[in-house]
């Protein structure tokens, strides 16, 4: 159809039905709008100003101003914590996310049976975060635990996991190792997706397997990549159920998480405006962390469609 | 050039050799739950066997009715049903709304709005945990199952109306367009066109707000007090606490709050394996 002139009655019948349509749209997500206002914005600013108070719920606030900011900066504790949760997500989640990746490449493969092996990866993912800590308080069990039975089997000599301070983070970054399956699954579909014809072209052109990988497979692939990083990140950094149940923060405070620390403050102290400065604090770090990973993703990670310069 | 035959054979090698490393990461991943396993069937005093043994001898069987007996697990499972149940349907039913005006509706600051709802999938809820926990401190919902089901019921969470929009993308909208000529309004259009044709997502939230609430511990923590109120993860916790070197009765229960959703997995696979892909997309 070409340039036409709209006669006026036309005209205004579609103007009301857009004035309809833009009506049911805002509607339609009203329920949304207001789940917003009252369990995200609103507790977001009544956290900050909560943070500006002590409050200890039975007695009245006291506005303080940013005494609690300076009472956390001068905590050791808090620092500890920080420190430990910084060894979890900085260690943690890079490791992860490469044995994840290692998974997916490997149940990519083009071999009878494969999708056994997809599942056997995932399976160990399914289990409930509490079930999981359980069963692996019992694994690291200094005498009777499978990890010290796998240890003495190869001719080493037990350790203390979750006993011995220096090691109780590494083990429960071990543990997590464990459920690699969810990133696996989300990369796997990446590696999917990538085009074969990309492939084909590059095997006239004479790529070996590793060039391919570097060439292809890995550009591509760095959507997906940056996706888990960045949640993943954000998970880490609220590290919680595990520390809770298996440790309780212990042994010498070596794995008293942050979040660990807030939930004490604020469930078991009633201390809600330091907790409060605490949850901002950790909302400021996991911000400006997403935040420059955004602002680097332009140097490494490749949309389709982009043009290269 | 290689001849045909021994092309084959070092195909067969290469094919063997892979073989041989996916079935030893196979086997070192799946110990732990054959650990468990062997675990739960024990005597106690087998369990305490360095080296230890993986075959029972005898396969105690009364450990699991003997768990079920120390604290209330079935109490558990239903409060656990009953919280699904409620807080699935209202996350389905407004997730799927905000999803339905976001993919096929035509309003003033949609995608800024869209964004917006983007934007909180990475929020840390820990920003927003203690003015909320206050908020029904003061309704008097603590000890309730109601802060962890009324906030579905306002949005159905940011993922899920990400979810929702990815699959109402994919229906062609000529779909909404014949409708709207026979007269059809939006209201119409969404529960009569779009919601019969969307089994599979709605499936695969589903499946997920299951896992969710079985497997989430954070919140039934701070808001379910009384051992009657709790889930299957509170029980679980609960449970260590009471049986804390009782190995066996202990990777029991363990057993028991993990199998429930092995099988859920083996029947509803190909919703786990679209849920999981597509939350991947957000990626792009």
């Amino acid at each position: 159809m070409g340039i036409q002139e709209v006669p006026a009655a036309k005209m205004k019948k579609r103007r009301t039905l857009l004035w309809s349509e833009a009506r049911d749209g805002y509607l339609f997500i009203l329920p949304w709008v207001f789940g917003f206002i009252i369990f995200t914005a609103g507790p977001m600013l009544a956290s900050l100003y909560i943070s500006f108070t002590r409050w200890e719920i039975v007695t009245p606030s006291v506005w303080v101003g940013g005494a609690q900011y300076v009472k956390l900066f001068n905590d050791d504790r808090f620092w500890l914590s920080l420190y430990n949760t910084s060894y979890y997500v900085f260690v943690g989640v890079p490791l992860h996310l490469f044995f994840a990746l290692l998974a997916a490449l490997a149940v990519n493969m083009n071999l009878r049976g494969i999708h056994l092996f997809r599942t056997a990866y995932y399976v160990p993912s399914l289990t409930p975060v509490v079930a999981n800590s359980i069963l692996w308080v019992w694994i690291f069990h200094p005498e009777w635990g499978l990890a010290n039975a796998f240890l003495q089997w190869i001719g080493l000599e037990g350790l203390y996991w979750l006993q011995d301070p220096r090691l109780a983070k590494p083990a429960l970054i071990v543990m997590s190792f464990w459920s690699i399956g969810g990133q696996m699954v989300i990369l796997l579909a990446g590696l999917k997706g990538i085009p074969m014809e990309l492939y084909e072209a590059a095997a006239i052109d004479g790529a070996n397997w590793w060039s391919r990988f570097w060439r292809v497979t890995l550009p591509l692939l760095t959507p997906a990549l940056f996706f888990n990083l960045i949640i993943a990140i954000i998970g880490a950094f609220q590290v919680f159920t595990q520390a809770y149940i298996m440790t309780e923060g212990g042994p010498n405070y070596s794995t008293l998480f942050y979040l660990l620390y807030l939930f004490r403050a604020a469930f078991e102290n009633f201390r809600m405006g330091y907790a409060s400065a605490m949850a901002w604090v950790l909302f400021i770090i996991v911000l400006t962390f997403t935040a420059l990973q955004f602002m680097l993703s332009d140097r490494w990670v490749f949309y389709e469609g982009d043009v290269r310069r | 050039m290689l001849s045909a035959n021994s092309r084959t054979a070092k195909e067969l090698i290469f094919a063997g050799f892979w073989y041989v490393v996916l079935s030893l990461f196979a086997l070192v991943l799946a110990l732990p739950l054959v650990w468990l396993l062997s675990t739960s069937l024990k005597t106690g005093g087998q369990t305490f066997l360095m080296p230890p043994k993986w075959i029972p001898d005898p396969f105690v069987w009364s450990n699991y009715p003997e768990a079920f007996r120390a604290v209330a697990f079935h109490e558990y499972f239903w409060n656990t049903i009953r919280i699904v149940i409620f807080a699935t349907i209202g996350a389905m039913l407004t997730a799927s709304l905000a999803a339905f005006a976001f993919a096929r509706l035509r309003f003033p600051f949609r995608e800024t709005l869209f964004i917006l709802v983007l934007s909180t999938i990475m929020l840390p809820s820990i920003v927003t945990l203690i003015p909320t926990f206050i908020v029904f401190r003061t309704l008097g919902w603590i000890d309730t199952f109601l802060p962890l089901i009324v906030p579905l019921w306002f949005g159905g969470g940011a993922f899920n109306i990400f979810l929702f929009r990815q699959f109402f993308m994919t229906i062609p909208l000529e779909l909404d367009e014949a409708a709207r000529i026979d007269g059809a309004s939006n209201l119409r259009i969404y529960w009569g066109v779009i919601l019969p044709l969307s089994k599979p997502v709605l499936a695969t939230i589903a499946v997920f707000a299951f896992i969710h609430n079985w497997n989430d511990f954070f919140e039934p923590l701070i808001y379910l007090q009384s051992p009657e109120n709790w889930t299957m993860a509170i029980g679980l916790r609960g449970f260590r606490g009471l049986y804390h070197t009782e190995w066996n009765l202990m990777m029991a229960a363990s057993t028991a709050m993990i199998a429930p959703l092995l099988v859920l997995f083996f029947f509803a696979q190909r919703y786990f394996v679209s849920g999981i892909q597509m939350s991947g997309l957000a990626g792009r």
